[in-house]
């Protein structure tokens, strides 16, 4: 029995570290979600073009193929990343690049009226987006955002692929001491979908909270 | 010189071979997803209960789980039960139900789209189930539909590179091996990524053409 709880031990270990890098992977989708989709409603080209290029460089590959560049190919050019690193930077990037689109359509979904009437009460350009655009475009990101963060969680497998000792990894290091093939398996399905259960719970409750005297959303209907 | 042109040249000839594997299993997997959505949407709108419950939840649980680990599973599973595949046939099942049950969401939408007034009218003119089907419902639902199913199976051609961990010889497999035989990874592995990115490029300025056609003709007809 002591056998049993020590492969126990492994499969939290591994999700332990699941969730460590869907987390700090979420933050750098976040962040490089909202500079390139803001960047990207600049009326200005100059602007536009970086945000743009890097967005349908990553969405145009798949995250597997960029884990393996950023990881065997990189070093070639003198760039050595860490698993860790190059795990979270990649799925950061990649979920980021899906959540450009996200960001740039809920701002762009944003009535017309909204930013002529803060023109009308003289709002700075900095206080228009702060106070009047972005909390309303906020409330349209989150449904998307909700699905992309489970996007996310079930990349993370993939760096089971360059040594990060995930779920999976240990699942199937298990897998290969006990024979059990079902068993491990089964198991880490189960555990993956409670994961992705609790984002879209999560999610759920925070679009609730987000569109509070708003007219529109999930509260209103 | 980091980037080696001779080697470069070298080995697309093998990598190109591995695009038409990846090219076959995309091509069989989206039948098979077209087929796997379609019978969860229609169960989905099953009048029996339990049949409608466990094909939602069924489509769920594949939704919320890691493509990586469902590939495992066929693999690794499958043969304990007696049922041994080739890879490449392991590899088009496991993209064929991922992608399915996301495009069970599509026809679901694409079939909820069509206004009520339209079953109704097919009804008062005594139009038979069937009939109503393929002559008043399915035309209508279908082109709304394109769009979205072009984007998943654009997604699938990515996610196939994901074939190559059970070693079907396919696009990303061929780039892996040469990078193993001659320790240079960045020439395979950026050749590989810049066909990705082409491919899928190439189909989603196909899609667009084809989204304005099918609008068009809506539009006419």
């Amino acid at each position: 029995m002591s056998q049993f709880s020590d492969y126990a031990w492994m499969i939290l270990d591994g999700t332990w570290v699941t969730v460590k890098i869907t987390v700090v992977a979420s933050v750098v989708a976040v962040i490089v979600a909202l500079l390139t989709g803001v960047a990207r409603t600049s009326k200005f080209f100059w602007i536009r073009l970086g945000p743009t290029l890097f967005v349908e460089l990553f969405r145009g590959t798949s995250c597997y193929v960029q884990l393996f560049w950023a990881f065997f190919a990189l070093p070639f050019i003198g760039i050595s990343l860490t698993p860790f690193v190059a795990s979270v930077l990649v799925l950061g990037a990649n979920v980021g690049s899906y959540g450009s689109e996200v960001v740039r359509g809920a701002i762009a979904g944003v009535p017309r009226g909204q930013t002529e009437a803060s023109v009308a009460l003289n709002f700075t350009k900095l206080q228009r987006f702060r106070h009047v655009v972005f909390p309303q475009a906020l409330v349209a990101m989150l449904p998307p955002a909700g699905n992309l963060f489970i996007d996310l969680l079930k990349l993370t497998p993939l760096t089971s692929l360059i040594t990060m000792s995930d779920l999976t990894y240990n699942a199937m290091a298990v897998r290969q001491q006990t024979g059990s093939t079902f068993i491990a398996l089964a198991t880490i399905l189960v555990g993956y979908f409670l994961m992705s259960s609790a984002i879209a719970w999560a999610i759920g409750r925070i679009e609730r909270r987000a569109s509070r005297g708003l007219e529109t959303g999930p509260r209103a209907a | 010189m980091i980037w080696d042109w001779d080697f470069a040249l070298r080995i697309i000839p093998d990598i190109l071979r591995g695009l038409g594997t990846t090219v076959i299993a995309t091509f069989f997997g989206s039948l098979l997803a077209l087929a796997v959505g379609l019978v969860i949407a229609l169960a989905n709108r099953s009048d029996v209960t339990a049949v409608r419950r466990s094909s939602r939840g069924f489509a769920e649980f594949i939704r919320r789980t890691p493509l990586l680990v469902q590939l495992y599973f066929i693999y690794f599973v499958l043969p304990q039960a007696g049922v041994v595949l080739p890879p490449l046939l392991c590899g088009v099942i496991a993209l064929g139900l991922h992608t399915g049950a996301y495009l069970s969401e599509v026809y679901r939408a694409g079939i909820d789209g069509v206004p009520r007034g339209q079953w109704e009218a097919a009804r008062a003119l005594n139009y038979q189930q069937g009939q109503t089907w393929l002559k008043i419902i399915l035309p209508q639902a279908i082109p709304p539909m394109i769009p979205a199913i072009g984007n998943y199976i654009i997604l699938m051609f990515k996610d196939s590179a994901l074939l190559s961990i059970i070693a079907v010889p396919e696009l990303m497999s061929m780039s892996r091996n040469i990078g193993n035989d001659s320790y240079r990874y960045l020439e395979p592995l950026t050749i590989a990524a810049i066909l990705y990115l082409l491919l899928s490029g190439i189909a989603v300025l196909l899609l667009r053409i084809i989204e304005s056609r099918s609008g068009m003709a809506r539009l006419t007809g």
